[in-house]
């Protein structure tokens, strides 16, 4: 499993387009923070895209990557590996890849302008995010044969992800507005891994004040050992479910 | 050493193996036979782990081979249409399944040679001709020794004198015991070295039968012909 870790990762990290995205994602973090006097400031842009960028880029990459990568998927499962182990190498090679150029292109800036807690959660954040985004194009991949319907799935969920889900939540308190629904929002946000990310960090920077009385019991929630706890073991179930049905979808798979 | 129980394949509506059971022993050259799309490539896919069946199983060396994986390490694939990452030369394909199989015994480079690839070692696979693209394939299916040869149509794209080259090959490691599996469609090919015959039609099996057998009951040397009588026999 580490050999095949090793030759994804080369080919991953050798490719020109990932080497463009740390670049992109290098020059931007320096960009905003020098742009902003106020650091937090900065930090709360360089969210933004990263709220953005990251899901849209590790989902679209990791499923063409994979579409890309059918005959070299078709010799290993021939020679004597474990399906189960092959589809965890593709997992972790491209987790790995993804992780570092984030790391670097978003980390290092940070670690240099905002050496706290609020950016130590930030790169967390940031990071897990990459790696679920990973983990649901495996599973949009190995479900869909076709590699244009695939991609189209791709952009699709990040759609839902990003903008739909949003809007849905936006629907439903307005049509439940006279009901308390502070409490249950806290379990709607971990029904979508970015909304929950935008509120970690959101609440680190201090500005919950601006979200009003839902900020508070989101604060009360969150600004907990228990409650970080509770939201970081979601963002890793978030990881976790879509590996799972992705490997066992895999295992089954005729190719 | 390799037995199919009622195996049966379906992709969607179309069932690619009906209910097919064979028995290949250590020592046998089987030759696959059958009309395009009657389920060879199928069968050998379920042998190999690639395609799962629906219903039925498949031993190797009686193990099932369904929670198994190790057991490929006995067996040589040669695929009908070899499919390798394209921006990968051939040097770097070889050394990675080396690196993969990791195997103390020693490799098997003959073909190899006698194919001259040591001197494309620096070809990409995406720029091959489909032949020497056959050539790779062959060289992997033999380099690790294996005890299993499954070869899918294997002379198919290659040139009289690689093929040659192939044939002798495959003969020598028939006479060193192995257990060879092929399909091909030209017969003529495979004359002197098979020694069972499965044909199929339809997802579904003919016969297997001995080639001596064959010879006997229809009074002609040559297989194709053997096969051809065989065949207008079963319509009437
Ligand atoms: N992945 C797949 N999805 C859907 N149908 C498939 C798939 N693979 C094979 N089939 C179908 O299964 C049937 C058997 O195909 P198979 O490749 O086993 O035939 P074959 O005997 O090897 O033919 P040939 O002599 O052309 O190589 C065909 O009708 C084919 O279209
Ligand atoms: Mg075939």
């Amino acid at each position: 499993m580490k050999k095949i870790v090793k030759y994804i990762m080369t080919d991953i990290l050798r490719s020109r387009i990932m080497i463009i995205y740390t670049i992109v994602l290098l020059a931007t973090s320096f960009t905003l923070f020098s742009l902003e006097d106020n650091a937090n400031k900065g930090l709360l842009s360089l969210l933004n895209i990263i709220l953005i960028i990251v899901p849209l880029f590790s989902l679209l990459f990791s499923t063409i990557y994979i579409y890309n990568s059918a005959e070299f998927i078709e010799l290993l499962v021939s020679q004597p590996l474990q399906r189960k182990s092959i589809w965890q190498s593709f997992s972790i090679g491209l987790a790995i890849s993804l992780s570092l150029a984030f790391i670097i292109g978003i980390g290092l800036p940070v670690l240099i302008f905002q050496f706290n807690t609020i950016g130590l959660i930030l790169i967390i954040v940031g990071t897990l995010l990459g790696i679920i985004f990973v983990a649901i194009a495996l599973w949009a991949a190995v479900q869909i044969r076709d590699k244009a319907k695939g991609i189209g799935m791709a952009i699709l969920l990040w759609m839902y992800f990003s903008l739909l889900f949003d809007g849905f939540v936006l629907f439903l308190l307005f049509q439940f507005a006279d009901y308390p629904l502070e409490k249950p929002m806290i379990l709607v946000s971990a029904l979508n891994p970015i909304d929950l990310g935008r509120v970690l960090i959101l609440l680190q920077l201090d500005i919950s004040a601006m979200m009003g009385y839902t900020g508070a019991i989101f604060k009360d929630f969150f600004g907990t050992k228990l409650g970080l706890s509770i939201a970081f073991i979601t963002l890793l179930v978030w990881v976790l479910i879509p590996l799972y049905f992705s490997t066992r979808k895999f295992i089954r798979k005729d190719l | 050493m390799i037995i199919a129980n009622n195996v049966t394949k379906n992709y969607g509506k179309l069932i690619a193996l009906d209910n097919v059971s064979v028995n290949c022993k250590k020592g046998e050259c089987i030759i696959l036979i059958g009309p395009n799309g009657s389920g060879k490539t199928t069968l050998i896919k379920c042998i190999l782990g690639m395609a799962i069946p629906d219903s039925g199983f498949i031993t190797f060396n009686n193990n099932n081979i369904s929670k198994d994986w190790a057991y490929r390490a006995a067996i040589g694939y040669m695929p009908q249409i070899g499919k390798y990452p394209e921006h990968m030369t051939i040097g770097q394909v070889l050394t990675m399944m080396k690196d993969i199989r990791n195997t103390e015994k020693p490799l098997d480079e003959d073909l190899i040679k006698s194919f001259k690839l040591d001197g494309l070692l620096n070809k990409r696979m995406g720029t091959l001709s489909g032949g020497t693209t056959q050539k790779v394939s062959a060289a992997l299916a033999f380099l690790f020794n294996p005890a299993v040869l499954i070869l899918d149509e294997p002379t198919a794209g290659l040139d009289p004198i690689a093929s040659e080259i192939l044939k002798e090959k495959i003969l020598a490691e028939k006479d060193n015991g192995k257990l060879i599996l092929v399909t091909s469609h030209i017969l003529s090919d495979l004359d002197d070295l098979v020694t069972e015959v499965i044909y199929m039609q339809e997802g579904k099996l003919c016969f297997h039968q001995s080639i001596d057998k064959l010879r006997d009951e229809t009074g002609e040397e040559k297989l194709a012909k053997a096969i051809a009588r065989v065949m207008l026999e079963k319509a009437n």
